[in-house]
């Protein structure tokens, strides 16, 4: 598949107090940005648990943005920095397991920042349709082996003979 | 029990150390009452018999099957779906078994490079095995083709290749939880046990509020007698890095213990003596994936707000994030692996 015509799925978890309304605003002021991301909206990026984005990812998401408050502005006093550390701790691992770190991002929009958000999602998108598609579970594969070997087995244990008792 | 008409056992193990085998013995003497209650009708680990003497029994005659280990060859599927249709009662027996343990770390490999470790590059091996020779899965030889069992890139655990219906974590499972949970199957008679499980062809798709795994619900830290306090931490240490504290929560004092997100049932055996927990009892309910609890309770408790820090504090602290947070849940995590080098 040329990397030109993927079209990658995002999903994106959402603040509702400024992320999803700078979503909501780049709508209203006719802000283009590509179709690709699935907004999720959460009451805050603190409560993007990593399982999460696991789960977006191993049911095939291509790449997964997280976007909250700007630090310090948080509705909730301080859980947008929670979200900072979990998203690092995050990365760590995921780099560990050799998914490529660009593929989740994290990003700080305010309820007015309808442009920088759409420009954040069309940098991620494009990111990612040059990294290509992920399809994670291709991976739990065994190349179609494991029938075969299967079969052989069935069939093995019909034709040995018998042992007398 | 001696007043039940004896109930038909089977153990088996696949990719799994054999410390599941030994601790059915740590019961002791108890395993007397056991050939009381059950005819042990395979174990190959302890008593003879043959495979072909499995499939030659009525489609679930077997009572209870006590399996450990994961599947990492096609003989071991081959196993767990053979005795899946023989018994009636099917238990994943331990770690591996439930989640994969430390055979499923193999994971963040492919065939090809545990194959190369132990064939090319194992100082046991290597020097006679000069001409690289590998397992093949047949050769032909004039009497026919001989075959090896198929083994797989990628290790999954015993729900993720049969129905499973109850779940004995632990690396390996405490004797008395073993007993408990022998008798409970016992007691209960195998087909009242089998009455509390979800009805109807849905059976593998054991529902959110149905626990079947046999243990606690709620954590280590809930049978950890040391005090803990908020928690704040600047630096992760290693084990062997610091002499901890006897009496504070080890995770305060820096160490990664995994007790916040595992199944309690072993009475908090390693801070006891004071050892983080390492997580071999696995999740509790609840955690869908066990290293993003972790992942998410230890980054709650770092204690800067400067990104660069950050990174600083984990990537110093946590030269291994695999290893420390999915130790024994790997394959049975969300990812389940490592990136495969896809072929085009």
């Amino acid at each position: 598949m040329s990397n030109e015509n993927f079209d990658p799925k995002i999903v994106g978890f959402f603040c509702n107090w400024c992320s999803y309304r700078a979503a909501d605003l780049a709508g209203s002021a006719r802000i283009k940005y590509p179709p690709n991301v699935r907004i999720i909206r959460v009451m805050c990026s603190g409560r993007v648990d990593p399982t999460f984005v696991l789960k977006a990812l191993a049911d095939g998401a291509d790449g997964v943005m997280i976007a909250g408050c700007h630090p310090g502005e948080c509705h909730y006093i301080n859980q947008n920095y929670k979200a900072m550390r979990r998203y690092e701790m995050l990365k760590h691992t995921l780099t560990a397991m050799g998914v490529e770190p660009e593929r989740v991002r994290l990003v700080w929009a305010s309820a007015a920042e309808g442009r920088q958000l759409a420009e954040a999602i069309d940098k991620l998108v494009s990111d990612v349709r040059r990294l290509g598609p992920l399809h994670w579970p291709r991976n739990w594969d065994e190349n179609g082996e494991r029938q075969k070997a299967l079969d052989d087995i069935v069939k093995e244990h019909e034709e040995a003979m018998e042992v007398p008792a | 029990m001696s007043d039940k008409p004896k109930g038909k056992l089977a153990l088996y193990w696949a990719a799994s150390c054999g410390g599941c085998d030994i601790a059915v013995l740590a019961i002791d003497e108890k395993i007397l009452n056991v050939a009381e209650a059950f005819d042990i009708v395979f174990w190959p680990c302890a008593a003879d018999g043959k495979v072909r003497d499995v499939e030659k029994m009525d489609d679930g005659s077997i009572d209870v099957c006590l399996f450990n280990g994961g599947i990492r060859t096609s003989e071991q599927e081959y196993m767990a779906q053979l005795l899946r249709r023989k018994s009636k009662v099917l238990v994943a027996f331990g770690s591996c078994a439930s989640e994969g343990c430390i055979p499923g770390l193999a994971n963040m490999n492919t065939r090809k490079e545990v194959f190369d470790t132990v064939y090319k590059e194992g100082s046991a091996t290597v020097p006679e095995n000069p001409q690289d020779v590998r397992p093949q899965p047949a050769t032909k030889m004039p009497e026919g083709i001989l075959h090896l069992p198929v083994f797989y890139d990628t290790l999954r655990t015993l729900d993720q290749t049969v129905e499973v219906d109850y779940y004995l974590p632990g690396c390996p499972p405490e004797a008395e939880n073993i007993w408990k949970a022998i008798t409970a199957i016992r007691g209960k008679g195998v087909r009242n046990l089998l009455c509390e499980a979800p009805e109807g062809p849905s059976r593998q798709k054991v529902p959110d509020t149905f626990s079947a795994v046999i243990g606690l619900n709620t954590t280590v830290c809930e049978e950890c007698p040391r005090k803990r306090g908020e928690k704040k931490i600047k630096k992760f240490y290693r084990t062997w890095e610091i002499i901890p504290d006897e009496e504070t929560c080890l995770l305060e004092q820096g160490l990664l213990c995994c007790g916040i997100a595992t199944r309690a049932g072993c009475g908090a055996l390693c801070p006891a003596v004071n050892s983080p927990c390492i997580g071999c009892y696995g999740a509790n309910d609840g955690v869908a994936d066990f290293g993003a609890r972790m992942m998410s309770a230890l980054a709650s408790v770092i204690d800067s707000d400067d990104p660069d820090e950050i990174r600083r504090i984990i990537e110093e602290g946590i030269p291994d994030p695999v290893g420390s947070f999915y130790r024994f849940s790997l394959a049975a995590s969300q990812l389940r692996r490592k990136k495969k080098m896809q072929i085009a």
